[in-house]
């Protein structure tokens, strides 16, 4: 059998850059401690995969504005509430009195709506493939019961067309690990054409430790190697083809669309937005792509894409810290600056 | 019945609220005097405290906001190591607060004080306008032994023991549960820890530092341990007792049990030779069976909390952010 934790540790080829996409990666990292198991010559980079993270100012303005909207009230996940857009976060105007409820699941949505008929709930609606398919579920199941008062304002986005933007515009990643819960929809043979445009491998992880090593050694191994391939080994719930039922669902109600990056512009279709049918359960998502950053110092889009360090910031661990947050990488707890900074000293 | 303005006037409706539920289930003779304050008999040395109780739901799998709001309490003072003795109760109700309620919530705080062996001896209500919301604030007074030594977290030092009395998360899953209407089996750990603590001070154990995890979790707790005794706390994850059923919705949320709140869990640091009797007196308490060592102070960094993970890596740990909320991917 391999040692592919002795093999991770004392690797000494050439320094390698694997980036973790998605969030919830980044925290498992961090939870199972993997920094610590790992040569110094192998660098993990979290990729724009928190979605609070990759949401431009100009999206949280408008949120502010729905809340303070008569009979309208805005409903979130938690780590939205406190990202400041172009002035203030939704914390702020809560605290003025702007109507905002936190929600733990956008299907929540239903009983809100239900039980206050007169005023318009809109959901906050960001994420990535994942979360996509339960906001279609959502609006399929608002149809069914004729509940009208349910809107969303969208900011969602698509992985491969992103990937592809930080290996063309940003390079120097050497391999990716795959986000394990967006695969469940799209299925791993959607990194294949990415893969082979761009010579690097992918490997479709879970989020256990020893799935997080396994990937990592996979990746190492198959960098040395120099191939561009896709690697799933997240097969007991990640097939080929994905969840095609879901799939079905979220073009049954979205469609491709431009989409702005927090600091990257915006990336030709690379997000979705509600299809003009559905028109009327969109609360004015279009065309959100302006974003100035609450202090001009912050580099989160350069920390978002891996190309700088939380700790190249000038005000990382200063005037940032999580309990005053200038950036969006410092305030959702899958933001690589929130994970850095509680992890600093070891890192 | 629905509570209305009225019962807050001070005129006839309070006095029936006040005797037909209140003064029937909290009856002791300190409390039947109805008088303005309660004049009860003391100790040289005196411990008080106070804590507000604004839960929702008010009824959740293992508890209720009442037996919340005495435990919540007793367990202040039992953690400077005094004996709960008298309770104040004030009630906060919104118009349209439902009678029936009140009585169950009164019934079960009558319960747990018994079991604490606390009298609840003054209270107060009122009412305000609202959506028939029920919040609780409690008063303790506790008396000091005359003998007992100072409980500092700045007197830990290298080699002390830490010891945790049960599994960690479940009131908070509780609540998230009952909030997010999933069916499980997880039940509040709501419970009085003032036997657990008359345990180990009986057996004569040196306690350096102790603390009921609530709010927070153990890791910030220990993480502000670590800094008053300028040491550096090292703990394992393996040993750090979590249900299974816990763990999985922790999995589901992107929650960690380090950081969430319990409402009958203590944390104690003892000198590494107190360790074992220390473990044998919190699992004799029935709230203790769980009880674990979970780590020591090291000689690392010193202000520092190191996890050891499952997974053989490290995490240095800070005290809570934010508010724990779960993750949305």
């Amino acid at each position: 059998m391999i040692d592919y934790r002795a093999y991770l540790k004392e690797y000494d080829g050439p320094p390698v850059r694997i980036m973790e996409i998605c969030g919830t990666h980044t925290a498992a990292i961090s939870h199972n401690g993997i920094p610590s198991l790992l040569s110094p010559k192998i660098q993990l980079i979290s990729g724009p995969g928190c979605p609070v993270c990759v949401t431009v100012t100009e999206y949280i303005d408008r949120l502010i504005e729905l809340s303070l909207t008569k009979d309208t009230v805005v409903a979130t996940f938690g780590d939205m509430i406190r990202v400041t857009g172009s002035r203030q976060s939704l914390q702020d105007v809560k605290a003025d009195g702007a109507q905002v409820r936190m929600v733990y699941s956008p299907l929540d949505m239903l009983r809100l709506a239900q039980e206050e008929p007169s005023k318009t709930f809109v959901f906050a609606a960001v994420g990535f493939e994942t979360t996509i398919a339960v906001y279609a579920a959502l609006l399929d199941e608002a149809i069914r019961q004729n509940i009208r008062n349910i809107r969303l304002l969208t900011s969602l986005k698509t992985m491969p067309r992103v990937i592809d933007w930080v290996c063309t515009m940003q390079g120097g990643i050497d391999g990716f690990l795959a986000p394990g819960h967006v695969s469940v929809i799209t299925g791993s043979d959607m990194y294949e054409p990415l893969a082979k445009k761009h010579g690097v491998p992918f490997a479709v992880a879970g989020f256990e430790g020893e799935q997080l090593l396994m990937a990592l050694y996979a990746l190492v191994r198959t960098i040395e190697r120099g191939e561009g391939r896709v690697m799933n080994l997240y097969p007991s719930v990640v097939s080929a083809k994905g969840n095609e039922t879901a799939q079905h669902m979220i073009s049954k109600y979205f469609t491709v669309c431009d989409a702005a990056w927090r600091g990257m512009g915006v990336v030709p279709d690379s997000g979705m937005v509600l299809r003009r049918e559905f028109e009327g359960y969109d609360a004015g998502s279009q065309f959100l792509y302006s974003d100035h950053s609450h202090h001009p110092k912050c580099r989160c889009a350069k920390v978002i894409t891996g190309a700088e360090k939380p700790n190249d910031c000038a005000l990382f661990g200063t005037l940032c810290t999580p309990e005053t947050p200038q950036g969006a990488c410092m305030v959702s707890t899958e933001g690589s600056c929130f994970s850095y900074f509680v992890n600093r000293r070891k890192a | 019945m629905k509570i209305t303005m009225a019962h807050g006037s001070g005129g006839k409706a309070t006095s029936d609220l006040i005797s037909t539920i209140f003064a029937r289930y909290f009856d002791n003779p300190v409390l039947a005097k109805m008088e303005d304050a309660a004049v009860v008999p003391g100790a040289a040395r005196l411990a008080m405290t106070t804590d507000s109780f604004v839960v929702t739901p008010l009824f959740f799998a293992g508890a209720d906001i009442g037996k919340l709001a005495v435990c919540g309490t007793v367990n202040d003072l039992a953690m400077s190591g005094a004996t709960p003795k008298y309770l104040t109760c004030g009630f906060i109700l919104e118009e349209g607060a439902d009678s029936g309620d009140i009585e169950k919530i009164a019934a079960s705080m009558a319960d747990t004080a018994r079991e604490c062996g606390v009298l609840i001896v003054a209270g107060d209500t009122k009412v305000i306008e609202g959506k028939g919301g029920i919040y609780i604030n409690t008063a303790g007074v506790g008396f000091l032994p005359d003998d007992l030594p100072a409980v500092s977290s700045a007197s830990c030092s290298k080699g002390d023991v830490i010891l945790l009395s049960g599994t960690l998360g479940d009131h908070h899953a509780a609540i998230l549960s009952a909030r997010m209407s999933i069916t499980n089996t997880i039940r509040s750990d709501c419970a009085p820890l003032h036997g657990m603590v008359a345990a180990l001070l009986a057996k004569n154990i040196r306690i350096k530092a102790m603390r009921d995890v609530t709010r927070g979790g153990l890791a910030t707790i220990l993480h502000e341990f670590s800094v008053a005794s300028r040491g550096c706390i090292s703990i394992d994850e393996d040993r750090i007792p979590v249900s299974a059923q816990v763990q999985g919705l922790c999995g589901i949320l992107g929650l960690d049990p380090l950081y969430m709140g319990n409402e009958g869990k203590m944390v104690a640091v003892v000198a590494a030779g107190d360790a074992d009797a220390a473990l044998a007196a919190m699992k004799s308490s029935p709230y203790g069976t769980d009880a674990a060592i979970i780590g020591s102070l090291t000689a690392g960094e010193p202000g520092t909390l190191i996890l050891h993970t499952k997974t053989g890596g490290t995490r240095m740990m800070t005290e809570l952010y934010g508010e724990g909320l779960p993750r949305i991917c």
